[in-house]
Order: C-alpha cells, then sequence, then structure tokens
C-alpha cells in the first residue's frame, strides 16, 4: 500500500509542477547585536517573565550553590548525567545524588515516582528570546530535563548567542544533528483552561538556571 | 479572543520588522512547496538514513491502517498522543478504539475535551468553548478521586497526576509535525506543556503524522517560521518547548524511543497543489491568528463550522478537501473583511481564494464538487439584481417599492425559513438617495 500511495502522491505533485508560485524573498529581518552582558540581561529577563529563576556561581563554586538550593527546597533524590561533576560533589547528608547510568526501562517508575530534580548542563543560550539550547546525549538523556518536577540547568554566560538563526549558523547545525535537540524557554505551561496561565502540567514545574561565569 | 488579539499585538510592535518577518515566512513556505516532490523524497532519504521508518497515505483511510500496522507488530494496547490536526483529520481515535486500542489526548485541552467525547472547536485551544465550571464538573464526573474544584491550578494538577500514570505506562506516543526539514530529516514539534515531549520520548515506539504540505528545505527556514507562529498563535515570544527529532535512540543512548515513524498524509493535498493558486492554501502553519481576528469565528464558535479546521483556514480548506457540494456554505461564512488577511504570517490570501471558491461553486472550474452548489433560485435572484443595478430608472422604481411597501412583504417561502431564527430585516423609509438629497447633497 505504502509504495505505491507514495508513487501516486508523488506523481500528481510532479505533474502539477508547472507555474508553481514563488515568493519573493524579503528583507533581512533586522537584528540587533548585543554585547555579552547584554545578551545576560535580556536572557534573564525573558526567562524571568515566565517564571524561572536564576542562581549565579562561577566555575568552581556551582556545585555547592546548587546544592544548598536543592536542600533549601527539600529535594531529597536528585539526577545528575554520569559526568557532571569533575571533582567529588560536597557531601550531603540531605540530598542523595543519583547518576544517570542505566537505561529508563530498567527503572523507568523510580524516575517517574522518586526523583525529586534533575541538574543538567546546556549548550548554550538563546538571548532573544530567553531560552536554553539543549542537546540531550548518552551522558544526559532526554528524559532529564522533562520528568523531575524540578529542572536545574547550568548555563556557561560565555555561550549566551543573540538568535536562534545565529547558533544555528555559527554552530553549523545543518552539518549534522543530534537525535534529540531542545530549547527550553521556562517550566512547562498551559493556558488551556480558560486561557488562565498555569505553570508545571506535564513537564518540570520549576526551572533554575544557574548562570556560571 | 480579544486577549489574544491584544497579545498578538504586543508581541508584532514593528511594522517594518513584521513586513519583512512574514515575506521571509511566505517564501520558506512557497519556496518549499514550489520544489515540494523533490523535498518529500530528501526528507523521506534523510529520514531513512538517520533511522526513522517512513509511511506514505493518500487517504486518512490508509494512514489509520498504516499507524495500527505499527501498533499491532508491537503489541500496542495503551497510546499517548500530542496534538495532532492531522490525527483529527483522520478520527484517529475513534479507529484505534474500534481496533480495542487505548488512544488517550494528552495536550490539556484535547484531554478535556475527550473526556466529553468532544472535538477541537480551536485549533490552538481546543477546549476553549468550556468554561472552568464545566470543566470542574467534568472531572469531578469522569476522573477517579478528583475533587470537585474551580481552581485552574487544582485541575491543572489533577490532570498531571492522571496523565503522568499514563506516559509511564504507554506502548506508543503518537504527535503531529510542526515543520519537517528535508536537509537534516529534522521533525519540528512546538508546545508549551511537555506533553509533547512525553508523548515523543518516553513511550518505546513514537508515531509522527504530517501532511505532505510540511516539509521545508532547510533549517534556516525554521527561527523566522518559529517566531511567526509562537507570535501570532498565542503572543508568545517563543513556546516553551522546541523539540527537535532527528533519530530514535542510539546504541548509547539510555532513553527515547526505539523505533520512530513518520506518516506523511495526502488527504486531498495534493489536489489542491495542482493549482498555482489554490496551492497558497498550503503555506498555512496552523497558527489560528485567522479565527482569532475572525468576527465571524469570534460569534459563531469553531463547532458551528461542523469541520476539523474551523475559522477563515478551515472556510478554504475543507470545501477542498471535501468537496464544494456539500461544503461550499463555508465559503460564505464570511464578510470579507480581511483580517484574517492581514495577520497571516504567510501571506495567504484567504479573501481572494474565498471568492475564487464561490465562484467555482456556481459557475465550475478546477475544484472538487465545481458547480454543483449552484441553484436555480440563487441564479435567478442574481440576474435580476444584476438588471436593476444596471438600470438607473429600473433602480429607482424598485428602491422606491422597496422603501414604502417592503416592510408588507409577508415571511413566506425562504424568507418564512430564515426568519425562524432571525429577526426579519425592517427596511428603511426612504431610500438613500432621498435621504441624502434631504441633506443638500445634489445627485450626480
Amino acid at each position: 500500500m505504502s509504495e505505491t500511495a507514495r508513487g501516486r502522491i508523488l506523481e500528481r505533485l510532479r505533474s502539477a509542477s508547472v507555474g508553481a508560485q514563488r515568493a519573493e524573498r524579503g528583507a533581512q529581518v533586522k537584528q540587533p547585536k548585543r554585547s555579552r552582558d547584554e545578551r545576560v540581561v535580556r536572557l534573564r529577563t525573558m526567562m524571568e517573565a515566565v517564571r524561572t529563576e536564576f542562581l549565579e556561581a562561577d566555575r568552581e563554586s556551582w556545585p555547592s550553590t546548587v546544592l544548598a538550593f536543592l536542600v533549601s527546597i527539600g529535594a531529597k533524590r536528585v539526577l545528575h548525567g554520569a559526568n557532571l561533576f569533575s571533582v567529588a560533589p560536597p557531601d550531603s547528608a540531605a540530598v542523595e545524588l543519583v547518576p544517570y547510568d542505566k537505561p529508563i526501562e530498567e527503572w523507568k517508575t523510580d524516575m517517574f515516582s522518586n526523583i525529586d530534580a534533575a541538574i543538567t548542563t546546556t549548550r548554550g543560550g538563546i538571548a532573544e528570546t530567553g531560552t536554553l539550547i539543549l542537546w540531550p546525549s548518552p551522558d544526559e538523556p532526554r528524559l532529564m530535563s522533562l520528568v523531575p518536577p524540578v529542572h536545574v540547568a547550568l548555563l556557561d554566560t560565555n555561550k549566551i548567542h543573540d538568535t536562534f538563526a545565529d547558533v544555528m549558523r555559527d554552530e553549523n547545525w545543518a552539518a549534522g544533528m543530534p537525535p534529540n535537540a531542545l530549547l527550553i524557554s521556562g517550566p512547562s505551561k498551559t493556558a488551556d483552561i480558560e486561557q488562565t496561565l498555569a505553570y508545571g502540567v506535564h513537564g518540570p514545574k520549576r526551572l533554575i538556571v544557574v548562570l556560571v561565569s | 479572543m480579544d486577549g489574544l488579539i491584544g497579545k498578538r499585538a504586543v508581541q508584532f510592535p514593528d511594522q517594518e520588522e513584521w513586513a519583512a518577518l512574514r515575506a521571509r515566512g511566505a517564501e520558506a513556505r512557497a519556496r518549499a512547496l514550489a520544489n515540494l516532490p523533490d523535498l518529500l523524497i530528501r526528507l523521506e532519504a534523510r529520514c531513512r538514513a538517520n533511522g526513522m521508518e517512513v509511511h506514505w497515505a493518500e487517504t486518512t483511510e490508509e494512514a489509520n491502517e498504516e499507524v495500527l500496522a505499527i501498533l499491532n507488530r508491537r503489541g500496542a494496547k495503551h497510546v499517548v498522543k500530542g496534538k495532532s490536526m492531522v490525527s483529527e483529520e483522520m478520527h484517529l481515535n475513534d479507529f484505534l478504539e474500534s481496533h480495542g486500542i487505548e488512544s488517550l489526548e494528552s495536550d490539556l485541552g484535547e484531554y478535556i475535551i475527550q473526556l466529553d467525547h468532544e472535538t477541537p472547536s480551536h485549533i490552538i485551544m481546543p477546549a476553549i468553548h468550556k468554561n472552568r465550571k464545566q470543566i470542574a464538573r467534568l472531572f469531578g464526573e469522569k476522573i477517579r478521586a478528583a475533587k470537585y474544584t474551580e481552581d485552574v491550578d487544582e485541575l491543572t494538577g489533577i490532570a498531571r497526576r492522571v496523565l503522568r500514570r499514563k506516559f509511564e505506562e504507554a506502548d506508543a506516543g503518537v504527535s503531529g509535525v510542526n515543520f519537517a526539514v528535508a536537509e537534516t530529516g529534522t521533525l519540528f514539534l512546538i508546545e508549551n506543556e511537555g506533553n509533547g515531549r512525553m508523548s515523543t520520548h518516553v513511550p518505546p515506539v513514537h508515531i509522527a503524522l504530517m501532511g505532505i504540505e510540511k516539509v521545508l528545505e532547510r533549517l534556516e527556514d525554521v527561527p523566522p517560521l518559529l517566531t511567526l507562529l509562537t507570535r501570532s498563535a498565542t503572543g508568545q515570544p517563543i513556546s516553551t518547548y522546541l523539540n527537535m527529532i532527528t533519530a530514535p535512540r542510539s546504541r548509547d543512548e539510555k532513553d527515547g524511543p526505539r523505533e520512530v515513524h513518520l506518516v506523511i498524509l495526502d488527504n486531498a493535498r495534493s489536489r489542491i497543489y495542482a493549482d498555482p493558486e489554490l496551492r497558497t492554501t498550503l503555506r498555512c502553519i496552523r497558527c489560528g491568528a485567522c479565527m482569532n481576528h475572525c468576527p465571524v469565528y469570534t460569534r459563531v464558535g469553531g463547532h458551528a463550522y461542523d469541520a476539523v479546521y474551523p475559522g477563515p483556514i478551515g472556510k478554504i480548506l475543507t470545501p477542498q478537501v471535501e468537496g464544494l457540494a456539500h461544503r461550499h456554505d463555508l465559503t460564505h461564512a464570511s464578510s470579507l473583511c480581511g483580517a484574517c488577511v492581514e495577520v497571516c504570517p504567510v501571506q495567504i490570501p484567504i479573501s481572494s481564494l474565498l471568492i475564487r471558491l464561490r465562484k467555482e461553486a456556481s459557475s465550475g472550474g478546477v475544484v472538487k464538487g465545481a458547480g454543483e452548489g449552484r441553484t436555480r433560485a440563487e441564479a435567478f435572484t442574481w440576474a435580476v439584481w444584476k438588471r436593476i443595478h444596471a438600470s438607473p430608472p429600473a433602480y429607482r422604481v424598485v428602491s422606491w417599492l422597496a422603501t414604502r411597501l417592503g416592510r408588507f412583504v409577508p415571511a413566506v417561502g425562504p424568507l418564512k425559513a430564515w426568519t425562524t431564527v432571525r429577526t426579519k430585516p425592517r427596511f428603511a423609509h426612504k431610500t438613500l438617495h432621498e435621504l441624502t438629497r434631504e441633506e443638500g447633497v445634489p445627485d450626480v
């Protein structure tokens, strides 16, 4: 069925291709050029407008900043990528750190029921729209930024681009996309009931961005 | 809808930027359509190289059978769905239920209307016709252990609790596709809730459904269309999530679906494609701005159209898909005010297409069922109208008679049927010419 359907659809399209309309390519859209500091401010302003929270830290101190935050919100079990910590994180009696080290099938219920938060890195950010870029990987799988109710994302302030178009072009995404790539611009939200905004519908209820500089 | 109109307007403060952006958006869509057969072949090849399986379907029946076959191979009994208008075209839920497979909508709005056995009344906000009291009652009746509440956060929390369990247990996930990029074989899904990501990444099988027109040539075509879509649809600078799917789970990944299937559906689109003017219908990116701004839609609501796609885009799409014989009435559900044309982010000339379809309905043409909307009574009426308006003496006599005697016209025949649910219109006591003359304006 499929092969013949394919052939017939393509044949109809081909026989119609004469007289194809092409629209004029519009003028280049004006693009703001922001300095590094302006990009950080813009990203933060845009994300805070959709209830994203922010922490600030440097390259050495972020683990203790993040752990202190997790303790403060009462998170007990916290998921992280296998290679997240280059040095052993500070010991905390209150927080159990759980590495994502086995296939989801072996612990799906545990992840859905017993993980309070996840810490991931990000590939970068987009200032214009207030957006995090994540390319999930074997180290930091796809569900980390989705299933746990709290998502803590580390963002290197040197990796904040102006626009989505910029980062696609500068990093040449067209040369090879990962199996899954994500733009995340806040905690999960909906306005499906009376157009009233409600946060935390299916994905994380809270998104915390740690600005690392 | 006023709220949405305002939110959209705030997102496009700079008319020059808006003009440039929508020109880019329209160009990207028009270029994709101009090369459609080649791009579909390239998309198919890239997706297969990436490890996806690609299926083609000419009709919704074929598409349903493809989905069923995939599910049966895996013995899947429980399916979770992200929002997909193509699946609404297919009536996929009913089809799967009739084969003993649970097909659960997981977008909050879609979940609500599925609980009440309804169809979406808006393509972006499917449950916009319901208020919180109705939803509170519905949840109280249909969801076990749900307490009655009219608080939106609590209602959302109830749905979250029920659906999380369903995501965890689902055998397969079904989604739509916002854009499919031929250059890399990547499927783009835009959403705010996270249910789309849940449906596409938690179950072991992901089935994505797309119409043949959804393809884009290059990755760089996405950013302008993405921002046009989210700003036009809900007045957001960007959605919470943009989910870019290029491949199923690779050997060393720990999660993600092991199989990704792309079902490419025609359902009359290739027929629409044949005509260069009508083809512009296929540029649509399903933002819903035309509905939000339509004076007819905002008064009658989405269900009045009795079609999968309501509002202005539905008025041009549905008659082309289902045929003018049965659906030409939709082309008249417009005052041709042009509000939809002004806000369309990809410059679809909706008003011109409505006029074209009206003409084809009565005079014949290329659209399915063209000419079958013609009735003798209507043709006769317009012939008389034309005579009167072409002759000044006749016009003067008729307009004088209408203003003096019009109120005595009895409600019989078509006027009787028409007035059963409407007030009979009243003629003015004098003609416009008389009134302006009295105001001192001379006749030309």
